[in-house]
Order: structure tokens, then C-alpha cells, then sequence
């Protein structure tokens, strides 16, 4: 493949809701303990989205946030991916929605449905426009608002999500410009397509009073087989990614992946054998946003002076499908 | 090393018990206080020690020390 421009992150936002619920606020509605949570996922609060939200709106705020700090204005971006798994509606896209907020006409927009690394999976499209000169400046989200898709008489699932949104505007890089889009890398393994779903709603299981009565239109997870598939995934895709540019982990200066659970992350530290200072970690407060983890956690260690211009950074993600994919940045 | 000794050390290592407490009757959950993520993780520590892979059914009925020495011993030994 022929690359005629470099892409790079220009800028980042995010967007998280104001209303926090604590473990203990779990302990009122289901049958769990503060505990218990943390011992087994790392996390104490995630944010809830309010009645009148849905994913587009936090989109917007993250997005806007992004657009400003790239330097840029709503009509410089040519391009808008959003990854999410709890769209506005079924269709049309979310991203479409999110345009219109934006105020822009006339540039393509689609969303992703990829699971957790969607916004990976946005990421690594937009660098291929970049790269090949299509489009200039690609406006790519993580969104999810999964408090409203989930059961909460299944405590083995509700406690473990939060909603939130994460953006990035990813730019040509001039030659000039120390920071680029090294690699990227994604993949799939639909052998595992049921593991992580939510059953009802589509063409499959359309929706009906049965499919809500049995609480079909919620999150189902698998959790047990999924921790070992997504430590081995996320190895996979950081061991490929960084043998192929000849790096090893030594020469990462941050670790960012999934938030799902901290054990995963420490899993998967302990595998890649990195210094656990390099790894960033926010799940005690946000938990897991799918989409959102890596785009929040990038724009809050870029706003709080950890990750600086230069430095290299790995994000990972695994997720429903199973999806896999990482990112390789000189930010 | 035997496979045994090699097993019990793992075990005594990733979820943190007394030597006292591995019996080859030991139940991980009921008698060792692993959870269930645990017991992943243990069988994620037994393939990456022992270089083998073990399928999701049969992680399942390794549920005692025992159980595992015996199935890691036809596997390796």
C-alpha cells in the first residue's frame, strides 16, 4: 500500500455525565457488595447518563472538546466515524445525528459497531483516509450509553458498565510534525460472536412483549471466557503491532487499554512485561464505557500533563464479536 | 521438579494460601477461597508454566488440586 501523508491525533475530548453511582449505590439495587466489585474488577463509581441523554448528546460535548483543542472549527472535519454498540437508534447512525448537531453538511459519516474497540476500529479507518489524502481531518468517538441497556437483576453484568464518550480528531501530520499514527492493527474472531450480546431488537430476535419480559434487549456476557480470550487478543495485537515496526516494550512510554477490568489490564501488564507505572489506569472511576475507555483515558492523561508530545503510546481493545485491534501513536 | 510440587507452588503463588491448605483434595473455590475469576487466571498461569493449552471444558472440571495435577500429568508427563 501506498502512503501519501502521515496521520496523527491532533486533538481529544471527552464527555462524562455528572450523575455518579458507588458501589454502594449497586448495594441498594442488587445483591452485590463494594467488595466484591473492587476485589474483582478495580471499580468503585462509574457516571450515568441522565432520562433525557442519549449517546449522540454526550457524543457532541467530547466532539466539540476534540475539534477546539485539534485548533480546528466543526467545518474543518471531512469525515465523522463513531464507534458504539448503544446508538441513538438502530438506524440511522449515530454519527449522522452527530453531524447534524455539529452543524456540517455534505461529508460521509457511519458508525462502527465493534464492540469495545470501536473507536480502534474508527481510528484505524480514519488513518487509511488520511493516509491515501481522501480526507484531512477525520473526527472519530467511542460513545456508549449502556446504563439504560442493562439488567439489573443480573449482578454479574450491571455493575461492570458506565457511560460516557470519548473523541479524537485525527489529522494529516505536515512533515514537520513530530507526532504520527505509527500502526495500527485489527482483527476479529466471530467463533465468539455469542459471548458478549444483546440478543433481542434485530432481525434475528425482533422486538416483542416476550423478548422484554425475558430481558432480552439487555447486555449478556460471558465473562469467564472472555477474560482469558481478551488477555490473549490484546497480547496478540501489542505483540504484532510492535514486532512489525521493530520496537519492543521497552520503548512504550504509556500502556493504555480496554478498561474493562483491572485484572485484564494487570493480566496483560504482567504478559507484555511492562513497568506498571507505564500503564494508565481509570477504571475505579468510570468503569467500563466500551467504546469510550481508551478516547476518555487518552484525553484525560493528555489534560492532566501525563501523556506529552513525543511520547509513544500502545492503546489496545478487545471486545463483543470478538473483536480485537491496537494503536501505535507518537502523540 | 515433579509436576505435583510444580503445581501446589503455582497454586500457593497465585492465590496467595498456605502450603498447609493445598491437598490434593483441595477445591479451589470452597477450600482454597479462589473466586472465579481466579480460577481463570490459574489456568492461564498452568499454560504459560507448563507450555500447553487447555480447552475451556476441560478447565472446567479442573476444580481440585488434585484433578489438575492428574490432567496436567497426562498432558506434560
Amino acid at each position: 500500500m501506498i502512503e501519501r501523508y502521515s496521520a496523527k491525533i491532533a486533538g481529544t475530548g471527552r464527555y462524562l455525565p455528572d450523575k455518579v453511582m458507588t458501589n454502594q449505590d449497586l448495594e441498594k439495587i442488587v445483591d452485590t457488595s463494594d467488595e466484591w466489585i473492587k476485589t474483582r474488577t478495580g471499580m468503585s463509581e462509574r457516571r450515568v447518563a441522565s432520562e433525557e441523554q442519549a449517546s449522540s448528546d454526550m457524543a457532541l460535548e467530547a466532539a466539540l472538546q476534540a475539534i477546539d483543542h485539534a485548533g480546528l472549527r466543526p467545518k474543518d472535519i471531512d469525515l465523522i466515524i463513531v464507534g458504539t454498540i448503544s446508538p441513538d437508534h438502530a438506524f440511522p447512525s449515530t454519527a449522522c445525528i452527530v453531524q447534524n448537531k455539529l452543524g456540517i453538511k455534505h461529508v460521509p459519516a457511519f458508525d462502527i459497531s465493534a464492540g469495545c474497540p470501536g473507536w480502534i476500529y474508527a481510528s484505524n479507518i480514519a488513518k487509511q483516509y488520511v493516509e491515501n489524502g481522501i480526507a484531512k481531518n477525520v473526527l472519530t468517538i467511542g460513545v456508549e450509553l449502556l446504563t439504560k441497556i442493562l439488567n439489573y437483576e443480573d449482578r454479574g453484568t450491571c455493575v461492570l458498565f458506565g457511560d460516557g464518550a470519548g473523541a479524537t480528531v485525527i489529522s494529516r501530520a505536515e512533515s514537520s510534525d513530530i507526532s504520527r499514527i505509527i500502526d495500527s492493527d485489527i482483527t476479529a474472531d466471530g467463533t465468539y460472536w455469542d459471548l458478549l450480546i444483546q440478543p433481542a431488537g434485530g432481525s434475528r430476535m425482533p422486538a416483542s412483549h416476550e423478548t422484554v419480559d425475558a430481558k432480552k434487549h439487555t447486555v449478556y456476557m460471558d465473562g469467564n471466557r472472555i477474560f482469558k480470550l481478551a488477555v490473549r487478543s490484546m497480547y496478540d495485537s501489542c505483540d504484532k503491532v510492535l514486532k512489525r515496526n521493530n520496537m519492543d516494550i521497552s520503548s512504550i512510554d504509556w500502556l493504555l487499554t480496554h478498561q474493562a477490568n483491572l485484572r485484564i489490564i494487570d493480566a496483560l501488564g504482567r504478559k507484555l512485561k511492562i513497568d506498571p507505572n507505564k500503564v494508565i489506569i481509570n477504571i475505579e472511576k468510570y468503569a467500563n464505557t466500551s467504546s469510550a475507555t481508551i478516547p476518555i483515558a487518552l484525553d484525560e492523561a493528555i489534560r492532566n500533563g501525563k501523556i506529552r508530545r513525543g511520547d509513544i503510546v500502545l492503546m489496545s481493545s478487545f471486545g463483543a464479536g470478538l473483536t480485537s485491534g491496537s494503536i501505535l501513536i507518537r502523540y | 521438579m515433579d509436576i505435583e510440587q510444580k503445581v501446589k507452588e503455582i497454586i500457593i503463588e497465585e492465590l496467595g494460601v498456605e502450603a498447609s491448605e493445598v491437598t490434593l483434595e483441595a477445591n479451589f473455590i470452597e477450600d482454597l477461597g479462589a473466586d472465579s475469576l481466579d480460577t481463570v487466571e490459574l489456568i492461564m498461569k498452568f499454560e504459560e508454566e507448563f507450555e500447553i493449552d487447555i480447552a475451556d471444558e476441560e478447565a472446567e472440571k479442573l476444580t481440585t488440586v488434585g484433578k489438575a495435577v492428574d490432567y496436567l500429568t497426562s498432558k506434560v508427563g
